[in-house]
């Protein structure tokens, strides 16, 4: 067997240490890796980043509040063959015809491994995850219309991310390994800062980062702003050229605020609190 | 070495399997990380453990079996976790409770003030300062019979008023064992309905369709099956509910799994204007009772769990509520549910034969027109039957 690459981050994600060695543990034993964290994280990010670190082709599906486990192995459309039956077509003949490539079926297929994500599982039917089991873990499946065993030739590496929405089952967890993305810290959300805007000035990152976390820190926000709220908000102030001094104000929202509170009850509650520190005065 | 490991996990209730154990083995074994006790670290959480819940408890583990990193992991000086392992608790005699020092409420409270302000280490036995076992009027497992409990359980109950802010516990559903006596019953609570787009092909339909059409195709579609039941559980959680922890959370863990509409709220003793998600941020992110009773369909069914044993004045009086000066009894908030919900239950983990006693149960009661069940299989039957309606 050659030698399993590793992932040691990439120009423009930051990994901490112990999300490298997730990666690397995953690639090594070929086992999937859940990925949880606050929203905005970077859970998305990292598979795309890993494949194209690794330079292996990223397949993706995204579970919907509808989606079936068996969508992601293949469909076999009935409709269409009792409408070809119809109408005489000669390719209502061979059932495989009828039948399409979920995409782990082109993910165990494929000449070379792959990067397969499986975006927010939770989101789907609490059977999603249990439906999946023995493919993930044997990574093969069985077509009954075909009857054809279809075994992956290189274990892809599986990357699933959750927000939390639902349990996942105990038998499901058993199988992947699990990395929790802490929200970062301030020298990590320097780095990022620095992979996403090489140029920026000192002055105004301090003092950008100063009022981020104080937000962040506000009790009773329901909706925390994220990394990827934090980094649209330095846009903005980039775009506008907003200076660094505009930033350290005491008692009033930071500029460009609404970047970073997405629920008007949170702007409302930021409102109010300043409202009180300036009475204060 | 590892396997006293892995035994100490379980012990400490961290959910690990076998199968993950060799994992981690296998791991080793291919040797993904290189030898440092940091990547051992991430690599043994990385497999070992499956949810965010628990790298509090495993880290306290680690850090325990590998003796001198203890200082690297532990990173709280938090005070009332510690006191949570009560190893310094110790019995009295009746005499010895007669001998104790007896304060008013009022003085209780002034003196705890002074204490905890002077006070500024972990104490555990003595009779002066707040700790753990002691006779002192404070901190808890102590037997002062007028004392203020800080933090840990509670074990002769007559503290005057729970001071914890912070080790209320969070009803997890570890209790995946058992659970399946439970599951069942509450299976009963079940409504399939055909609702939304149609996906599926309705073969008796297209068969019947095509038969009429001549023999020419007529495909129909229909929506899939599903269980369309919404739930919400109101959990009582702290004080007296302590004492009900393992069943609660196997009801928990049962409900979370069986429904899938299902949403939970906690509150403490008797619902008021908050209710809240998280226990450890109860006081930050909380939810306006208002805005649960909004918010949710008039069939939903609203499952209360709780043992409603409290004193009368928390459900009968405006600012009866050990937390804060509420402006409406509660009495008042658990009519608003039971009128904006039809569908409701009040489950009770006391057994059945204890509620005459207790006043406020009786209270409670009639406010819920009598629908108050057990936790037992047959009580929970009972109450699905009566939400399935």
């Amino acid at each position: 067997m050659h030698a399993t690459p590793r992932f040691e981050g990439s120009d423009n994600y930051v990994a901490t240490a112990d999300l490298k060695l997730a990666v690397n543990a995953a690639l090594t034993l070929g086992r999937p890796l859940l990925i949880k964290g606050e929203p905005g994280t970077g859970k998305t990010m990292l598979a795309e980043e890993v494949a194209a670190a690794l330079n292996m082709p990223l397949l993706q599906w995204h579970v919907k509040s509808t989606t079936k486990a068996q969508q992601g192995l293949y469909e076999y459309d009935a409709v269409s063959r009792l409408r070809d039956s119809q109408l005489g077509d000669e390719r209502v003949r061979d059932i495989q015809n009828y039948i399409v490539k979920g995409v782990l079926w082109q993910a165990f297929t494929a000449p070379e491994p792959t990067v397969l994500l499986i975006d927010e599982v939770d989101k789907a039917d609490i059977e999603f995850p249990n439906d999946l089991l023995r493919e993930l873990d044997r990574m093969e499946f069985y077509v009954y219309e075909t009857r054809e065993m279809v075994v992956a030739k290189h274990r892809p590496l599986v990357i699933i991310t959750s927000n939390n929405e639902k349990e996942l089952p105990d038998a499901f967890l058993r199988r992947c390994f699990f990395h929790y993305i802490q929200f970062p810290d301030r020298e990590t959300m320097a780095d990022i800062v620095g992979v996403h805007f090489p140029r920026l000035k000192q002055d105004l990152l301090a003092a950008a980062l100063e009022s981020f976390y104080a937000l962040r820190d506000v009790p009773g926000i329901k909706k925390k702003p994220s990394t990827s709220e934090f980094l649209d908000w330095l846009k903005l102030l980039l775009a506008e050229d907003v200076p660094a001094e505009a930033l350290r104000t005491e008692n009033s929202a930071p500029p460009l605020h609404g970047a970073l509170l997405k629920n008007e009850q949170d702007v409302a509650l930021f409102d109010r609190l300043m409202a009180m520190a300036r009475n204060r005065r | 070495m590892l396997i006293d490991f892995f035994r100490a996990l379980r012990e400490a209730r961290v959910p690990v399997s076998i199968r993950e154990f060799l994992t981690l083995l296998e791991a080793l074994q291919r040797g993904v990380i290189i030898p440092s006790l940091d990547e051992f670290y991430y690599l043994a959480r990385l497999t070992l453990v499956k949810d965010e819940a628990h790298f509090d408890k495993f880290d306290r583990v680690f850090g325990a079996w590998f003796r001198g990193v203890d200082a690297v992991f532990d990173e709280k000086a938090d005070i009332p976790l510690d006191w949570l392992i009560k190893r310094f608790e110790r019995e009295l005699t009746p005499e010895q409770k007669a001998q104790l020092e007896k304060f008013g409420y009022d003085k209780l409270q002034q003196r705890l003030q002074e204490l905890l302000k002077e006070q500024k280490e972990r104490h555990a036995g003595g009779s002066k300062w707040i700790g753990t076992g002691g006779t002192s009027p404070f901190g808890h497992g102590g037997t002062n019979p007028e004392g203020i409990r800080i933090g840990g359980t509670s074990r002769n109950r007559s503290a005057v008023k729970v001071w914890e802010q912070r080790t209320f516990r969070d009803y997890d559903d570890e209790r995946e064992l058992g659970t399946r006596n439970l599951k069942v019953a509450l299976r009963r609570l079940r409504r399939f309905a055909r609702q939304g787009a149609a996906d599926e092909l309705a073969l008796d339909d297209t068969i019947r369709a095509t038969a009429s059409n001549a023999g020419w195709l007529d495909i129909r579609m229909r929506p899939e099956r599903k269980n369309r039941i919404k739930v919400v559980m109101l959990l009582d959680v702290g004080g007296s509910m302590d004492d009900h922890i393992e069943r609660t959370e196997e009801l928990f863990s049962a409900a979370s799994s069986e429904f899938k509409n299902m949403e939970f709220y906690y509150f403490h003793n008797c619902v008021y204007d908050y209710l809240w998600k998280n226990n450890r941020r109860r006081h930050s992110e909380r939810f306006e009772t208002w805005d649960v009773l909004r918010k949710y369909p008039a069939d939903t069914r609203v499952i209360f769990v709780g043992d409603a044993t409290m004193s009368p004045y928390e459900v009968m009086a405006p600012g009866g509520s050990v937390e804060y000066n509420n402006e409406e009894a509660g009495a008042a908030w658990l009519a608003r549910f039971v009128s904006a919900f039809p569908k409701f239950a009040w489950l009770n983990p006391e057994p059945e034969h204890l509620w005459q006693y207790r006043q406020s149960i009786a209270l409670i009661r009639q406010i819920m027109n009598k629908r108050m069940f057990p936790i037992t299989l047959e009580g929970l039957e009972r109450a699905m039957r009566l939400l399935s309606k």
